[in-house]
């Protein structure tokens, strides 16, 4: 059970990581970007490409899978994405599905229909068994990661400069304009952020969500879940969700595999009835 | 004179600011009466929180004797109570014919009907004429209000309310934005009022207030800070003083 | 006569556009018995984005999750026609009633929250269906889908007629359908629920200070699509005998919102016109790149989009009547 619940963790810490981008930037834009995980999957892609036709090593690949998403991510924000910020959510959505569609096809067509393998290295192979707990190599390589970015996120929104202006303009970005932040650049700057850790979490998933050219329609809604149970107003609200639905996940999948994914879904509808602003979101907020 | 409109310790906090402030007010059947203050007063809130927009965080309010705390803000209008927006909330992509047809039928329990096309029920046509006549709409009865310049909406806004046959009427600064030589005709307009329609008026014009109040509440920080007839406010020297800190005679 | 009421009922009279249309819609079965599969699912969409239309263009909600209808529609007649009787009127009664209450129950969910929220809802709605058909396979087939439908004649005033394996019974049948919830449609809309529904949808805080009841509107208004949209998927399980897991599938629901933006919404018969176009830029681009229809889609969306909705020549810019 022990070994569920570290499963749980690792598989909501990677969540995390690939829905963090998403909540910020819906929390700063307003916009429903159901796109998102397309970068992911970029990020997984350009792991395996690396790997397989040059060679780089498994680690190698991470920061270089984070650095090319991330720059996509600027790229697509001044150019596709912030024509839409002010027009209706219908069309917003409309768009980012669009998208999916696009970049789903593309990678099918250019990469084939099939689940790539993500060869990680010998040595974050394996588990420790332990008494009561089986402690997977590369899970714990994953909390471990995960749980320094987050506490990296968090100490950037806290204590730096770039962070309270993220804050700002969040809670107004009307209002953090006329104060003379540059809320163009820290739009541009959280979207490539967020988009690079999403293509980050997709390199670092690929071993244990598989990768295929339907993961960001597959993944969405448990993206979406993060976002909206967590709230778009802290770092921390998502993290708690993520790790509530990835424990919530993988334990339901072991006991009831039965009702599967049924029990998630029902639970976030129930949520979101509840409290729809999200479990943890900063009440005050106009979002 | 009977008290139609009342409310007791009425109070309302966000976070740390407190917006109403032990607000006891009493509103007596065919007033005229007005609500005054500076910006930020809370005059809009309290016009909230009498018609249910926002919950109280303490307090009472009542309507014809009975507690209507906690009465949802669309069941109040089919008591009578019925209010104007500040900032023109309309249906933009309505006609006037619509929205004031709309209007009357919700009154009169058709707006429900899903069979009948809009307009058939009885008398529901007629009073739309004589609202269209009245706030000169007929020209543009047609229109999609989106396209109506903005004194036509600001007429349809308070057409709207009328067409709700209001027994008490919230008015919030029902001549804001409106040039100087339309807000007569507006007033006219309230003036002519039945004398059973109680007004509760917020305003920043002075001379509208004077021209038009009996009598007068003056609201200062979310809590009442003088009342009376509207001629003692007049000549009351803390009135006069709470406006002189914005700049002498408050106008518009 | 006072002004008022004319201008009431000159916004309620027939167009003669909507005449053509009516026509039109009765020739096709007479005129293309050859098409009678395609016309067929282009009726079945068309009534699919109608009902969409009075959710979404009437009350403005945003729903991604519209699929569970159809979904739900479909599977409730296979399965009555399998387990009850294959008499397809009361199938479709059946498949409409239960989707309503479908519609009924799960309407208290899009009440609150921000777009967000519904968007969610209704996705998660959709999702749910979908694994509970794929893992009650013992009921459903499964991944499979529910095979083996097989309907009896469709008994009418002009006599019994089997399914062909050409699809005009089946077109006929649609039409039908179609009209009638058409002509349904056209009474609710120019009613006063119906207008209440467009300001509910223009400003809800205006909406309840007249003393619409919000609410209640949005749950009458999500039931009704709801049972539409379950004909439309009974229609589809019908026709074809058959029910698949892909009538939940998100892509019907994505595919419906697109129909709906290239015809328009909120005049009621933007579906029709948006399920017709949609469906022959699938058949075209489909005969040219067969797999990845959905790239040319995903672009079509993204520059219709980004050019904006309003911007482009709609066809109910030429046949609404403009602001004086």
């Amino acid at each position: 059970m022990l070994t569920l619940l570290f499963d749980g963790i690792a598989y909501g810490m990677l969540l995390f990581l690939l829905a963090v981008g998403l909540a910020v930037t819906m929390g700063l834009m307003n916009f429903i970007n159901l796109a998102h995980g397309a970068f992911a999957m970029a990020g997984g892609y350009i792991t395996v490409l690396l790997m397989s036709r040059a060679g780089v090593p498994f680690l190698a690949t991470l920061p270089i899978a984070f650095a090319i998403t991330a720059l996509a991510g600027a790229l697509f924000e001044r150019t596709l994405y912030r024509p839409m910020y002010a027009k209706p959510h219908l069309d917003q959505v409309l768009f980012s599905i669009g998208l999916v569609f696009m970049a789903v096809t593309a990678v099918d067509y250019l990469a084939g229909s099939q689940q790539q393998n993500v060869q990680i290295p010998a040595w974050l192979q394996g588990r420790f068994d332990l008494q009561w707990i089986g402690i997977g190599k590369y899970r714990l390589f994953i909390i471990v990661l995960c749980g320094a970015l987050a506490l990296t996120l968090q100490a950037l929104l806290t204590h730096t400069r770039f962070g309270s202006q993220l804050r700002a303009a969040v809670d107004d970005s009307r209002v953090a304009n006329g104060l003379g932040i540059n809320v163009n650049r820290v739009f541009m700057l959280t979207f490539a952020v967020g988009s690079g850790l999403a293509g980050l979490g997709g390199a670092l998933g690929g071993e244990v969500l598989g990768l295929d050219p339907t993961f960001p329609l597959k993944f969405m809604i448990y993206f979406l879940i993060v976002v909206s149970v967590g709230g778009t107003t802290t770092i921390t609200g998502p993290l708690l969700a993520a790790l509530l639905l990835g424990i919530a996940d993988v334990m339901g999948k072991y006991y009831v595999p039965k009702l599967g994914a049924f029990i998630v879904y029902t639970v976030m509808i129930i949520i979101l009835v509840i409290r729809p602003q999200g479990l943890f979101a900063r009440t005050g907020s106009g979002k | 004179m009977s008290v139609v409109l009342e409310t007791r310790a009425l109070e309302k906090r966000f976070g740390g600011i407190t917006a109403t402030s032990d607000v006891s007010l009493k509103v007596e059947t065919g007033a005229r009466h007005a609500l005054i203050g500076p910006n930020g007063a809370g005059k809009t809130t309290l016009i909230n929180l009498l018609t249910g927009v926002l919950a109280p965080t303490s307090g009472t309010v009542w309507l014809d004797g009975r507690d209507i705390t906690g009465l949802a803000a669309h069941k109040r209008v089919g008591r009578g109570m019925v209010r104007t927006f500040q900032i023109n909330q309309l249906f933009s992509d309505l006609t006037p014919l619509q929205s004031l047809a709309l209007s009357v039928s919700a009154q009169s329990g058709a707006s429900a009907g899903f069979w009948k096309a809009l307009g058939r029920a009885p008398g529901v046509a007629e009073t739309c004429d004589t609202l269209l006549r009245q706030f000169h709409l007929e020209d543009v009865m047609h229109m999609r209000v989106k396209h109506l310049a903005y004194g036509k909406r600001r007429l349809l806004e308070i057409a709207t309310a009328l067409a709700c046959k209001p027994r008490v009427l919230l008015l919030d600064e029902p001549v804001a934005g409106v040039p100087e030589g339309d807000r007569q005709e507006i007033f006219d307009i309230i003036n002519a009022l039945p004398g059973d329609v109680s007004i509760l008026l917020i305003e920043h014009d002075m001379d509208l207030v004077f021209n038009f109040a009996k009598s007068v509440t003056v609201l200062v920080n979310g809590g009442v800070f003088a009342e009376g007839d509207v001629a003692s406010i007049a000549a009351d020297p803390r009135v006069k003083a709470v406006y002189l800190g914005e700049g002498g005679n408050a106008h518009g | 006569m006072s002004a008022a009421l004319a201008g009431l009922k000159r916004d309620t009279r027939w167009r003669w556009w909507e005449f053509a249309l009516f026509a039109a819609l009765l020739l096709s079965w007479v005129v293309l018995p050859g098409r009678a599969l395609l016309l067929n699912e282009i009726a079945i969409l068309a009534l699919f984005a109608i009902s969409l239309d009075l959710v979404l263009g009437y009350a403005g909600i945003v729903s991604l999750g519209h699929a569970a209808f159809l979904g739900f529609g479909g599977y409730a007649a296979a399965l009555f026609a399998k387990l009850v009787m294959p008499d397809p009127w009361v199938g479709l009664g059946f498949a409409v009633a239960v989707t309503a209450l479908l519609g009924l129950l799960t309407s208290v969910l899009i009440l609150r929250g921000s777009d967000l929220t519904r968007l969610m809802v209704t996705l998660g709605v959709a999702s749910i269906l979908h694994e509970l058909a794929n893992k009650m396979d013992w009921l459903t087939g499964g991944a499979d889908g529910l095979q083996g439908v097989a309907m009896g004649p469709l008994i009418t005033p002009f006599g019994r007629f089997d399914f062909d394996l050409g699809g005009r019974v089946a077109y006929g049948y649609t039409l039908f359908v179609l009209i009638v919830c058409l002509l349904l449609a056209r009474k609710v809309v120019h009613s006063p629920f119906g207008i209440s529904l467009q300001a509910l949808r223009d400003n809800r805080l205006r909406a309840s200070s007249i003393g619409l009841s919000v609410n209640l509107r949005l749950v009458a208004v999500y039931t009704l699509a709801a049972g539409i949209a379950g004909a439309a998927g009974a229609l589809l399980a019908q026709g074809s005998g058959f029910a698949s897991l892909d009538l939940f599938d998100f892509h019907r629901s994505a595919d419906v919102m697109l129909v709906l933006v290239i015809g328009g919404t909120g005049y009621l018969y933007g579906g029709i016109f948006g399920a017709i176009v949609f469906k022959m830029l699938e058949d075209l681009i489909s005969a040219w790149t067969p797999q990845y229809w959905n790239f040319w889609l995903g672009l079509f969306l993204v520059l219709l989009m980004l050019i904006g909705r309003e911007r482009l020549l709609s066809p109910r810019s030429w046949l609404r009547r403009r602001g004086a």
